[in-house]
This record gives structure tokens, C-alpha cells and sequence, in this order.
């Protein structure tokens, strides 16, 4: 029983990401793709969580490293034939080489996780709304840079013919690597002494913990798998631009870490699910969808539902759908 | 060399022009975060809110239809307050700031709803168009609405620095923005003056409405909201703590971008937000607290 209980805050989540990918493979074709990509996201706010959620420092650059992830999984995999003509303003040695599906995925999340620990060097210092502040900084350098460099990427043009490989079986299988890294991180000794800086940082000091280097352990770790999931995500979608990696997506994953809970891997993997399940669900009953009646609302309610669904959460439960807690057999434990 | 050459009398004014609008956003997001800890992104949303009332009013005469932007800007500031605000005022700053984001992601898709009904994204707003006509000031062309910007955000920030100093109210909001504990406890109404607050930083969003309007006559769901942002990097960069600092951080930023947008050949520009924002991150790493905040004031860790 004790047993279960400490492997419960992995099995719980992990049940669930492979409860939604076998889902996925019974659907319809249209509901699949809004599966695969509730476990893209589960992949994503994962990894802000090991971050923000640990820490307790909020950072709106995390999508930095989606988008070095996804633009470097997706230029790397182009098809060698057509990339001299799609992408002929590459560096040579992007253009003349291409690799495949899972060296891909591996080198989103070193480049992810070198990007993470470049940026965190000095940023890592600051915390609050500085470190906020700074974080979004990242999120508009990397996005001007990723948007006008056309030396390494597409530029403001259209990334395509990257090969779709990201199905319901790719998703499960990455979201829950994301997942298991998550909580082997949580447990370990690095993220027990990050945890312990985000509940009193004066007291984590005198017992000599770095709150710098604690906090660059897991951006850095965030980043790569950030920088995963930015692979499984343009390997999902075969076709990308800068815009889909900014503003928006940084406020519905953080949004999602926050309605499911910030401080436990559970919230997050449960908010991301909850609010893409509800998105993809409105977004049909826009089209009308059969739930024993038909349902049938006006075009453009999916976004004020969503909008008005977030607040009402936070508003009644500000510690979000789980509370910050992680599943437990114990009643009451906290 | 080239840069300096470029920037001419005409830029200058213009820049001070966008950074008194910007410093007008920072004191409404500034007055609400010192009384309620609280960055509200959904400010820009309330400024949206008062552009398509003015758009929508565009056949009434242009009196009634600034009345009624500010109207319905107060009058959503204040239900932004009861809704939201309240319940959280104990929260941690990032759920304050999240929900701020869905309250303002959920203003701006009712405001698509609304726009869309014509089936077209954007509404013109008409009535104010005479303040686009340019003016002939000692050789220098600028438009009116750049000195109604000028001038009632000169006006407004006068006049609230004499209510900040010189009112009961406004000694207590300075107390709660000090310490609100302890200033409650000396007998300073909370709600009173988090209401108060709340309504003075809708004021400046309705004349922020009007001007923005002015200037950009086409209102879409995201009006405002790119400035919002920028102003929320001044905020913060010039230090949130102070509201004087706030807003001087507001029209720093404003004033910059004006001058850089100016004097720089667009083609130049592709990779200026780059240093703008490494600039942003060089400031926050050696002055944490803020730009203009007073210097000497090591970080201290709380305890207790």
C-alpha cells in the first residue's frame, strides 16, 4: 500500500497519457488529431512544470525552447531533395544533411537544453516579475531571430514537408518519457533542494543549497524537454511558422499548468488534458455535435467558453483541478 | 552618426507623443498593482473595450460618444474588480497573472463575437477624425491628437499627483501600496481603496481609448493589446515598486520606440526587437528593482 502510494504521482499521470493514446486510436480521424495533440501539449506543460512548478519562479520563456526544438527537429528532417530548393538559404551543413525521426527528436532536446542553460546562466539570478519579465525577453529574441534568420530556418516563410510522424503511438510513447523524467527529477535529491528553495529560500540557503545553481539545474531540464516536445509537436503538425510558437501558445500551456494545478506533475498533466479536451469538444459542438441531443452553438463560443471557463477555475479554486497535490491513497494527505 | 542626423524635431515630438500614451498605461497598471499586487494584463483589454464603444457610437456626436467610452470602461473596471480581483486578492502574483490573461483572453473573444457579426474583422471609428489633421507648430508638422496626448496625459498626471499628496484617499492609497496590512489595520477601508484605485486606472484606460483611437481608426479585437505588452516590459524595467518609477519607465520605453522607429530605415530594423529586449534583460540583471528605482537597496531575502 505505502509502496503503491510513492509510485502513484507516476502511475496516475502515465495511466492517463495512455488511456488517451489508445483513445485515440479508436476515433474517428478528426478526433485523433485533437488527441494527439492533448498529448503534444501534456508534453509541453510537462515540461514548463519542471521549471515553474518546481521552482515556483514563473518564466514565459519556455516556448523559447518549443521553438528551437521544433525549427531544429523539423529543418533537420526535410527531405534531403527537396530541402535545397525549400530551404536553399540554410548553412551548408544544415542544408546537405538530413536525419531521422528519433535522432531528430534527441537533437530538439539537446538543442532545447544547450539554449536553456545559455539563457539560464545569467537569468537564473533574477526571480519574481524581474525573472518574468527577462523570460518573455527570451520568448521575443528567439522569436525575431528564429523569424528572420534565414540561415537556419525558414524565416517568415512556411517550414513544410517535414515528415508527420508524430501519431497516437509517438505522442503516448513522448509524453510519457516527459512524464517519467519529470518525476524521476521531482524525486531525486536536485529537484527535493529545488522544492525546498521555492518553500523558504532563506532557510534553503543556510542549509547550503545554491538557489542559482538549483534553478539552472531544471531550466536546463525544462528546456530539453521543452525542446522534445517542440519535436513532437512539428513532427505532429508537418507544417509550422514562428507565430505558432509565441505569444499564444506561451499563454494556453501556462494557462493550462495553472488550471490543473502548478504544483504537482498531476495538475499538469490534467490541466493540459482538461482544457485541450474542452477546446477540441467546443470546437465541434460549433459544427454541431451529437451528446444525445444535437448541439449546436453560434461560431466564435468556443473561445469566450474556454476564456470564461479559465477564470471561473481560477477564480473558485485558485490552486487549481488538483489542488497542487499529487494523487494519493491517503485521505487528506497533502 | 547617421542615427542622430535622422532623429529631427518632428520624430522627437512624435516620441514624446507615443511615451505620454505609454506613461498613461503604466499609472493604470501601476495605481492596481500597488494596491493589489496585481498586474492586470487584462488592461489592455479594457482600452479595446473603449475603442469599440467609440467605433460603435461613431453617428453620435462626438461628446456623447467619448461619454459612452467612458462608461463602459468604467463600468468594466469595476465589474473586473467585484468578478475577479476580489476573490484573489489573496492569491499567489502568478495566479493573479494568469487569470488576468483569461480574463483578457475572454474579453477579446467576446469582442470577435460582436466584431464578426458584420462578417468583417474591424470596425471604423470615424467621429474624432479632425484630431488627425496636422498643425503647423514653429515648422514642425503634428498632428493634434499628438498634443491632446500630450496634453491630457500631462493634465492627468497632475492632477493625480495632487490627489496622491494632497487627499485623504490619496494618503491611504499610498499607505496600502506602502504596506497593506499594516495599513489596514490603522483604519484605511480596503475595498475603498482598491475601488478607488480601480476606478482612477479605468479613467486613464477611457482617455487612452480615445487617443489610441484617434491615432489607429480601425479597431480590431487585439487593439491595444501589443502596447500593453510593451508597456508592461517599461513598467517592470523602470521598477514597478514606485508608481513614479512605473510611469517613467512607461514613457521611457514609449519614447524610445518612437525615436528608433523614426529614425531607422525600416530594412534596418528586422533584428532591433533583439537588442531592444537584450537591452530589457541587461537592465533587469543589473537593476532588479527597476531602472529609476533608488539605488543601494540590496535584495533582501524576507523571512519570517
Amino acid at each position: 500500500m505505502r509502496r503503491l502510494d510513492a509510485w502513484l504521482p507516476l502511475l496516475a499521470p502515465a495511466a492517463l497519457v495512455v488511456a488517451v493514446g489508445l483513445l485515440a486510436t479508436q476515433v474517428s480521424r478528426s478526433w485523433e488529431i485533437s488527441l494527439v495533440d492533448a498529448l503534444v501539449s501534456v508534453a509541453m506543460v510537462v515540461a514548463i512544470f519542471v521549471f515553474v512548478g518546481n521552482s515556483g519562479v514563473l518564466s514565459f520563456g519556455q516556448i523559447s525552447f518549443v521553438a528551437v526544438g521544433a525549427f531544429a527537429a523539423g529543418v533537420l528532417t526535410v527531405p534531403l531533395q527537396s530541402k535545397a530548393f525549400v530551404l536553399a538559404d540554410l548553412y551548408p551543413v544544415l542544408r546537405d544533411h538530413s536525419v531521422g525521426n528519433l535522432v531528430s527528436l534527441l537533437l530538439a532536446a539537446a538543442a532545447g537544453g544547450v539554449f536553456a542553460l545559455l539563457v539560464g546562466l545569467p537569468l537564473m539570478r533574477l526571480s519574481g516579475l524581474a525573472a518574468g519579465i527577462a523570460t518573455f525577453a527570451v520568448l521575443e529574441i528567439t522569436h525575431n531571430v528564429l523569424r528572420e534568420w534565414t540561415k537556419i530556418g525558414p524565416g517568415a516563410t512556411t517550414l513544410s514537408l517535414v515528415p508527420e510522424t508524430t501519431g497516437p503511438l509517438q505522442a503516448t510513447l513522448g509524453a510519457l518519457a516527459v512524464v517519467a523524467v519529470a518525476f524521476a527529477y521531482g524525486r531525486s535529491r536536485l529537484g527535493r533542494m529545488l522544492r525546498a528553495t521555492r518553500e523558504d529560500p532563506a532557510a534553503a540557503q543556510a542549509a547550503g543549497i545554491s538557489v542559482h545553481r538549483q534553478r539552472l539545474w531544471a531550466f536546463t531540464l525544462s528546456g530539453a524537454l521543452a525542446g522534445f516536445a517542440g519535436g513532437l509537436l512539428v513532427h505532429m503538425l508537418g507544417s509550422m511558422t514562428t507565430e505558432q510558437v509565441y505569444l499564444e501558445l506561451t499563454f494556453v500551456t501556462l494557462a493550462m499548468l495553472v488550471v490543473g494545478g502548478i504544483g504537482s506533475l498531476w495538475g499538469a498533466v490534467v490541466g493540459a488534458l482538461a482544457v485541450s479536451g474542452l477546446d477540441s469538444f467546443l470546437a465541434r459542438a460549433e459544427e454541431g455535435v451529437d451528446v444525445g441531443f444535437t448541439l449546436d452553438v453560434p461560431t466564435g463560443t468556443r473561445l469566450v467558453a474556454v476564456g470564461a471557463l479559465m477564470a471561473l477555475v481560477l477564480v473558485l479554486r485558485p490552486s487549481g483541478l488538483t489542488r497542487g497535490r499529487e494523487p494519493s491513497l491517503r485521505r487528506g494527505a497533502a | 552618426m547617421s542615427l542622430l542626423a535622422a532623429v529631427n524635431a518632428q520624430t522627437l515630438v512624435d516620441a514624446v507623443g507615443l511615451g505620454a500614451v505609454y506613461a498613461l498605461m503604466a499609472v493604470g497598471i501601476g495605481l492596481v498593482f500597488g494596491v493589489l499586487r496585481l498586474i492586470n494584463f487584462a488592461y489592455g483589454q479594457l482600452v479595446m473595450a473603449g475603442a469599440y464603444t467609440l467605433a460603435w457610437t461613431s453617428a453620435w456626436p462626438g461628446a456623447a460618444s467619448i461619454a459612452a467610452c467612458f462608461v463602459v470602461v468604467l463600468a468594466l473596471s469595476v465589474a473586473m474588480e467585484r468578478a475577479v480581483f476580489r476573490p484573489l486578492r489573496t492569491q499567489s502574483p502568478a495566479v493573479m497573472l494568469v487569470t488576468t490573461f483569461a480574463v483578457a483572453f475572454l474579453l477579446q473573444s467576446v469582442a470577435l463575437i460582436l466584431d464578426i457579426r458584420d462578417d468583417t474583422i474591424g470596425e471604423p471609428a470615424a467621429p474624432l477624425g479632425s484630431l488627425n489633421e496636422a498643425v503647423s507648430i514653429a515648422g514642425v508638422d503634428v498632428r493634434k491628437v499628438t498634443v491632446a496626448a500630450i496634453a491630457a496625459a500631462a493634465v492627468a498626471l497632475g492632477l493625480l499627483a495632487l490627489l496622491l499628496a494632497r487627499t485623504t484617499i490619496g494618503l491611504h492609497m499610498r499607505a496600502a501600496a506602502a504596506d497593506f496590512a499594516t495599513a489596514r489595520l490603522l483604519g484605511v477601508r480596503a475595498d475603498r481603496v482598491i475601488g478607488i484605485a480601480v476606478l482612477l486606472s479605468g479613467v486613464l484606460a477611457a482617455i487612452v481609448a480615445v487617443i489610441l483611437t484617434v491615432q489607429t481608426p480601425l479597431v480590431a479585437p487585439d487593439f491595444a493589446l501589443k502596447e500593453t505588452i510593451v508597456v508592461l516590459v517599461g513598467v517592470v524595467v523602470g521598477g514597478i515598486d514606485r508608481l513614479w518609477t512605473a510611469t517613467l519607465g512607461g514613457f521611457a520605453i514609449g519614447f524610445a520606440t518612437g525615436v528608433i522607429n523614426g529614425a531607422l530605415p525600416t530594412d534596418k530594423t528586422v533584428f532591433l526587437p533583439s537588442a531592444v529586449f537584450a537591452l530589457v534583460i541587461l537592465v533587469l540583471l543589473l537593476r532588479p528593482a527597476g531602472l529609476f528605482a533608488p539605488a543601494g537597496r540590496a535584495a533582501v531575502v524576507e523571512r519570517v
